[in-house]
This record gives structure tokens, C-alpha cells and sequence, in this order.
């Protein structure tokens, strides 16, 4: 991190006198909004996969935006998160526990191959088998049949009806279960697939709205080049003719290349630019809130922080920071402040659910709170938030540690790990003994997605072991609801006591920083930060 | 000669076996687990976190999972990586990259090195030799990465002159700007340790024997002092190609160069032990073979030098 600050000062004293050039830098003048050519390729940021692109094996952004471009799942998202059906034609439930899921008929993947029941039913079977080890295998957790103990090569809940129909039978009832099935890890495969999957994981064959330009296309750590896939039909149709994905390894590099325009879009500012890229490409960027909460957990095993002492002091902790100047001050703005613990461009969201002033700045409140807190156990020690420090997070974790120290007049401070890995591997061994960093970024565009996985009494992610039988009984109620809004009400009463017993003392949420240059037009960024690539056009050179 | 290259080759066997485990041991002892770091922020179930490590041979003792790598080395399947790449497949991509990052580096430093390092060296005292003095001093104290991205940011950026980044396939002239970023970091060295090399020569006796004997400047110069103040500027270049060659990791960050260093720098960050221990394997023997060739060149620029069994 220190290394990019000082690497640009220097650049922006060497540079100071050429400032004012750059306005007209970049490239041929665009085309002020006319058609696009169909044949232009869209060239943007990305990483190298860190998996074989394998769509139950894929849990990364670097994969996963290659997979959402090459595969067409049952449903899609658009730019609001809002779900849309692609592949199908219906999906239909009584209960909100056995499914029923039809499919458009004569889909093909771009060898032939048709998509039909058996290409869902096949892929999914294969990603929830124990054996197979994919690292998004839990996200068939809820479907019958499915083990973490014994490998079971077929999901008992999944049963091909006929060529274009299968019913999928959950454990319970879930609401929110065809919203997650644009998520990567419920997309087809084609019956080629199967004859070598090692070989598939390389050169993939999808069904979406592109594909890969023959084989050989992924040129690992360099780029993966994408050509439209002129059999898709669906919603999602391409405007342009492919995408280069161009792996980079820093921000600054795939910066650098958009102001030399190399580049046509990027989703990723590096924090040096983060307060000029916006006088830089006027009209050409967004900052805007997207689907990442960020948070820190306060264990539930910690001392002082269990029962009504320790609501308290939650409770005076989350008054005492102020989100407003941290987000401000430290991120020039590209951090919005929480008002609750899932995020804005989630359908159902609400900034004023009952309780949620215990995120608004309040350090007289927090005080008092504090010292109701101390009439029931004196306080004594550190409070500590520990972080991993090779993600950035030093800034803050200080900033928020002084508001603590001033305003409740405590010892706080940073515990740092030196890498992901390692305050990872404490936090899931539950060795850590302190306050711990922790965000979520959602797979689907649902409440609940931010809700059960964290919150619910031995859930997955739920690395503070927070554990409140009412929160669990008004998740699984909301799950049953067939009604998306009755399903969210419920949810949002879920929020009010977590707002209560503050598991996670809500932050901020991250914000999509991107920019683009005028050689493309229509440039939209989806629920998930990542541009809507299909729908950028881009003028002919 | 034979047989002392023979013998070079044979003492480098236990040093790469005492690298490839000491490496191999560092990844290892690296805290953190790199199978939950797979899963960012969230939490899979353990029997999940089980079957990946499996898959890896993670769960296996330390010495267990060393042999197996051993053993694979030995039958040329040098593992895979976590995208299920074989490693030697990132090797054979990456190196050539780097090879040739580091050979235009070096061309720019031995012809502009040694150029100015002779002009100064003969002009000792004079305006060109103080200038040449002030401009590698302020080079030599710049930090790469200073100079890395203010030379990315004028020349690709402002002026237009060179990619910003390197593109794919890395294009001979995208390596250009990159090759000559990284030829600063010795160019400094190179232009003094020339300049008082040639100092020196061209006081010897055989110069100034030369030059009784009637023969021109213009064939002393090249003929008796540059080939004589070469040796070790030689030695230095060679061994500063080596550098180069096992990565120059911030550099090729900044560039994007699909190289050495920068691969190898995301390895290590995601804790792939295959990988890290491939490429510092091969790194070695490219250091090893680098320097024996060094010691060879002696011979060519200075026919005293003989070597013995």
C-alpha cells in the first residue's frame, strides 16, 4: 500500500505542469452516443482465475466474471439485482420447497450440445458430490439428499421430469431459492463436459451471451479473449462483438491503462487515483454503493461482551464511531455508511428499519451506555480489532481504534495479521481472542443472503458464534413465505434485533469505483460491481 | 575445461536440494491456511475444506508432501497449480518473458554503462564525467518503483510513446519502457565501475608502451583499454542479469509484465507451494549457470586465466 502512495506523489510532481492535457488524451473522439459497431471488441480489467473455470469450482470475482459472460443460467440479474429469467422458462413452487423448472426449448451450447434438464441436473449432482472437493459445493447444501459425510455421486432432490423439465425438493421451505440460481454455481454443463473436465476447466463451452474465441483463448496471467456467441437469444444479447478480459495484477497497472487508453472500462480504481479519477473522466465513472457490507465482529465469547453488559457496550462501540468522517476522510468518499447489515442495492433494503440509529454517531449516548455498562463489570484491558494487513485495512481500523480511545475514553487499537490466510485461519479455528474484521459479499441479490448465512445460529460464516433463537425462528419463517415482500418483512424484523445485539457492528458498505473512455458508450454497472458488459457499445475505430 | 564445468554442474545438485527444502519449508511454515483463504470471508464446512486440502495433498505431513514434489520433479510433473495449470506449463510461459525483459535490460546497460563509464573514465575531471557523475548519483538513490511509475506515467501516458502496460503476448517493443526502467537500478554502478576501471588501465605500462610505439588513440582505446577495464564490469553485469532474470516482482507489477516475478509474487501470496518451490528451483540453476558462465568468460577476455583440474 505504501508503495503505490509515494510511487504516485512522485508522479504527480513530476507530472504537475502535463495535468491539464489530459482532458484530451485519450484516443479518437467518440461517436456522442450513436449505434455501436457490432463487431467492436470491449476490452476490460480482470484477474487471473484462481480455479479452473469450472462453475461449481469458481468462488473469485476473476473467474466468475468470465464465467457470468460465457454461461446463461436459469435466471439472470439486471442492474438493479432484480431477477429476470434467462434459461428459464418457469420456475414454479407451492410451498417454497419443492420446485418445479422448465426450460426454454432448442437452447444450445456454442458445440451443439443441447441444454436441456439434464445439463442442470448433471452439472449441480457433480459440484455437491463430497469427492469432487468443489469449492462451491455448499451452495446445494439445501437440496435433498445432499452430505458433507459420505460421498453421494446424485442429489436425491433433483429429478429430470422430461427433456426440458426437473424438480429440485429442498430439506425446507426457502423463498429466496430461485433467486440464487443466477448465482455461477447453478449453471449447465454440456454433455461434452463430462468426457474430460480437467480439459473443459481450460478451454470451457457455455451457453451464454459469449464464448470463448477457439481454443487456447485464456492466456494464463496475461488475458482471456471473448467473441459474442451468435446462438444467444436470451435477454442478455451482446451490443458489442467480444470482450478482452485483461488479467492485471494491480489496480495502478490496469489505471495506468485506461488513462493511455489501452483499456475501454475498468471496475477497480486504485486507492492513489481514488480522488482525482472522477475530475478525470467526467461522466465517465461511478462511485456508487454496491453489494459489500463491511463490518466487525465482536465474538460472543469475548468477556464483557455476552448478555445485557455486553449490549451495552455493542451498543456504545457502534455510537462512538463516526462512519460519516471515516468514510470521508480516509476513502475520499468511496465507502457508504451502513444503515443496516445487508446493502442498498439489494431489492427490499431500507435505511430506517426500527433500531438503526445505533449506527448514527452518538458519543454523549455512547458514554453513558458505556458507563451503564461498567455499573453492571468494570471494564479493563484493550479493545482490539484485528485485520489482515495486506488488505488496506490499517487506515481505518486506526481511525475507528482513536474514535474509541476519544469518545469512550478506552484503550483500543489494531491487532494486524500479516496475510489474509493467516487472520482467516484464526478466525475459522476460533483462536482469535479479539474483535476481528468481517464483510460479505453477496452471491445473489437477496436480504436474506446477508442475513442466515452470517447470523443464524451455527450458520457457515457465522465466525462470531452469535447465536439468538428469535433471529432463527423469524429466518426460517421469512424462508417459508412464498411472497418476496412478506418474505422481507420478515427479514427486516430480523434486522431490528440484530441491531440490538450488534453480533457485527455494522461500517460501511464498499462502493463500485470504475471509470470508462469515450471509445464506449452505454456503460452500466450491475448489482455485483461488475459492468454489464453485454450491453456497452462501442464506436467503430 | 570439460571437467571443470563437469564438477560446477555436480556441486550444484545438493545446493538445489537444500534450496528446494528449505523453500518448501518456508511455504509450509507460512501461518495462515491458503485452503480457507480460498474462500474470502466466508466459511465453507470443514468436510468441504477437508476434501480441497486433500485434493492438494495439504492434509499430508510436511517431509510426505516434500517427497511427493521431490519425486514428481524427478519424473518432469513439476505439480499443478491451484487453477490446475501444470506448473511447468507456467515456467515455460513465464521465463522466456523474463529472459527477455532482462536481456534488453541488459543491452541498454552494458552499450550505455560502458559508453559513458569510457568517456568519462578518458575525460576524467571534465564537464561530461561531473554530469555523468550528478545524473547516476540521482538514479541510483531513486527508488524503482519512483521511477517506474513516473516513466509510465510521461512516456505511456502523457506523450504516448510507449504502451503503458505490456500487452499480450509481450510484445518486444511493449518491453522497451519496462527493460529500460529496471536498467537504472544499475546503471549507476555500471557507469563508475567503468570509468574507474579505465582510470586504472590507462595508466599501465602496456598503454603507455602502446602509445611509444606510434599506435593511434584510436586503436588504444578499444584494443588495449576497454577490452583490459572489461573484466569486471563483466562480472557485474552477469551477475545483475541473473538478478534480473529471477524477477524484478515490482516492476513487472507496475508494467504488468506476465513474468517471473510477478507470478511468482502471487503464488507466494496464495500460498502455493508447487509453484513457489518450481520457480525458485529453476531460479537457481539459472544463478548457478549464470555465474559458471562468468567464470568461463574470464578466460575469453583474459587469456592468463586458465582453469585447472
Amino acid at each position: 500500500m505504501k508503495i503505490k502512495r509515494i510511487g504516485v506523489a512522485a508522479i504527480a510532481l513530476a507530472a504537475a505542469g502535463a495535468l491539464t492535457l489530459t482532458g484530451c488524451t485519450s484516443g479518437s473522439p467518440s461517436s456522442s452516443g450513436a449505434a455501436g459497431d457490432s463487431s467492436a471488441i470491449i476490452t476490460t480489467n480482470g484477474s487471473e482465475p484462481q480455479n479452473p473455470l469450472i462453475p461449481t469450482n469458481t468462488n473469485e470475482v476473476g473467474g466468475g466474471k468470465i464465467l457470468d459472460a460465457i454461461f446463461a443460467g436459469l435466471v439472470y440479474y439486471d442492474a438493479k439485482g432484480a431477477v429476470h429469467n434467462d434459461v428459464a422458462e418457469s420456475i414454479e413452487s407451492d410451498d417454497a420447497q419443492n420446485y418445479t423448472i422448465k426450460i426454454k426449448p432448442d437452447l444450445k451450447f456454442t458445440n451443439g450440445d443441447p441444454v436441456n434438464a439434464e445439463s442442470f441436473v448433471k452439472a449441480w449432482n457433480y459440484g455437491a458430490a463430497l469427492d469432487n472437493a468443489q469449492l462451491s459445493s455448499y451452495f446445494f447444501g439445501d437440496i435433498e439428499g445432499f452430505s458433507l459425510d459420505e460421498n453421494r455421486p446424485e442429489l436425491s432432490g433433483l429429478k429430470v421430469v422430461d427433456d426440458l423439465t426437473f424438480t429440485v425438493a429442498l430439506v425446507q421451505p426457502e423463498s429466496d431459492f430461485p433467486l440464487s440460481l443466477g448465482y455461477s454455481a447453478f449453471y449447465p454443463l454440456p454433455e461434452s463436459a463430462w468426457e474430460d473436465l480437467d480439459a473443459f476447466g481450460e478451454n470451457p463451452v457455455g451457453n451464454g451471451p459469449y464464448m470463448l474465441d477457439g481454443e487456447g483463448a485464456w492466456k494464463h496471467n496475461e488475458e482471456i479473449s471473448l467473441v459474442t456467441n451468435p446462438d444467444y437469444d436470451g435477454p442478455r444479447k451482446a451490443q458489442n462483438g467480444g470482450l478482452d478480459i485483461i488479467f492485471y495484477a494491480s489496480q495502478d497497472a490496469s489505471y495506468a491503462d485506461l488513462q493511455g487508453g489501452n483499456v475501454d472500462v475498468v471496475d477497480q480504481i486504485p486507492e492513489a487515483a481514488l480522488a482525482s479519477y472522477a475530475d478525470e473522466f467526467p461522466d465517465r465513472s461511478v462511485n456508487q454503493a454496491a453489494a459489500i457490507f463491511q463490518s466487525f465482529t465482536i465474538p460472543a465469547r469475548l468477556p464483557h461482551f455476552s448478555g445485557e453488559e455486553g449490549q451495552l457496550r455493542r451498543a456504545a462501540i457502534s455510537m462512538a464511531i463516526n462512519r460519516e468522517e471515516i468514510t470521508d476522510v480516509i476513502f475520499e468518499g468511496t465507502r457508504t455508511p451502513a444503515h443496516d447489515f445487508t446493502s442498498p442495492v439489494i431489492d427490499g433494503y431500507s435505511e430506517d428499519v426500527p433500531g438503526s440509529e445505533v449506527l448514527e454517531f452518538n458519543p454523549e449516548k455512547a458514554k453513558e451506555l458505556w458507563a451503564q455498562a461498567d455499573a453492571i463489570a468494570p471494564w479493563s484491558g484493550t479493545f482490539q480489532i484485528a485485520y489482515n494487513a495486506d488488505g488496506g485495512h490499517q487506515g481505518w481500523v486506526d481511525a475507528v481504534s482513536n474514535q474509541l480511545k476519544n469518545n469512550l475514553g478506552i484503550d483500543a487499537s489494531g491487532n494486524p495479521y500479516p496475510t489474509f490466510a493467516e487472520a482467516r485461519t484464526e478466525i475459522t479455528n476460533r483462536t482469535i481472542q479479539t474483535a476481528f474484521r468481517s464483510g460479505w459479499q453477496a452471491d445473489y441479490p437477496a436480504l436474506f443472503n446477508f442475513l442466515g448465512p452470517l447470523y443464524g445460529t451455527g450458520a457457515g460464516s457465522n465466525d462470531g458464534d452469535y447465536s439468538n433463537p428469535e433471529v432463527d425462528a423469524l429466518l426460517k419463517e421469512g424462508r417459508a413465505e412464498t411472497d418476496i415482500d412478506a418474505a422481507n418483512e420478515k427479514f427486516q424484523q430480523v434486522q431490528e434485533i440484530l441491531f440490538k445485539d450488534l453480533p457485527a457492528v455494522p461500517l460501511w458498505y464498499s462502493n463500485v469505483n470504475g471509470a470508462w473512455n469515450d471509445t464506449v458508450d452505454n456503460v452500466e454497472f450491475g448489482w455485483n460491481s461488475v459492468p454489464l458488459y453485454y450491453q456497452i457499445t462501442k464506436a467503430a475505430e | 575445461m570439460a571437467g571443470y564445468i563437469l564438477r560446477r554442474l555436480l556441486q550444484a545438485i545438493p545446493v538445489l536440494l537444500g534450496t528446494t527444502f528449505l523453500i518448501y519449508f518456508m511455504v509450509f511454515a507460512m501461518p495462515g491456511d491458503p485452503v480457507v483463504a480460498l474462500f474470502g470471508d466466508k466459511t465453507p464446512p470443514p468436510q468441504v475444506l477437508e476434501a480441497v486440502r486433500e485434493r492438494y495433498n495439504l492434509d499430508k505431513p510436511f517431509i510426505v508432501q516434500y517427497l511427493l514434489f521431490l519425486g514428481g520433479i524427478f519424473r518432469g510433473d513439476f505439480g499443478i497449480s491451484f487453477s490446475g495449470e501444470p506448473v511447468s506449463d507456467i515456467l515455460a510461459r513465464t521465463f522466456p518473458v523474463t529472459l527477455q525483459l532482462a536481456a534488453i535490460a541488459t543491452v541498454f546497460l552494458a552499450v550505455g554503462g560502458i559508453l559513458i563509464g569510457l568517456i568519462s573514465g578518458l575525460r576524467k575531471g571534465g564537464i561530461f564525467d561531473a554530469s555523468a557523475l550528478v545524473v547516476s548519483l540521482i538514479l541510483i538513490s531513486l527508488p524503482i518503483f519512483v521511477v517506474a511509475f513516473t516513466a509510465q506515467y510521461i512516456f505511456g501516458v502523457q506523450l504516448g510513446w510507449f504502451r503503458t502496460t505490456v500487452g499480450s503476448g509481450a510484445p518486444i517493443q511493449d518491453l522497451i519502457l519496462p527493460a529500460m526502467v529496471l536498467a537504472t537500478g544499475s546503471f549507476a554502478q555500471i557507469v563508475r565501475l567503468t570509468r574507474a576501471s579505465v582510470i586504472e588501465t590507462d595508466g599501465q605500462d602496456f598503454v603507455r608502451t602502446a602509445a611509444s610505439k606510434g599506435l593511434s588513440r584510436r586503436r588504444i582505446v578499444p584494443v588495449h583499454i576497454l577490452r583490459n577495464s572489461l573484466i569486471p564490469v563483466v562480472t557485474y553485469i552477469a551477475v545483475d542479469f541473473g538478478v534480473l532474470m529471477v524477477g524484478a516482482t515490482v516492476t513487472e507489477g507496475i508494467f504488468n509484465v506476465p513474468g517471473v516475478g510477478r507470478t511468482l509474487y502471487q503464488a507466494i501470496i496464495r500460498g502455493e507451494g508447487p509453484t513457489v518451490v518450481s520457480f525458485v528451483t529453476v531460479m537457481v540453476l539459472i544463478y548457478l549457470i549464470v555465474n559458471l558462465l562468468v567464470d568461463l568468460l574470464y578466460a575469453v577476455l583474459d587469456p592468463r586465466i586458465r582453469y585447472v583440474k
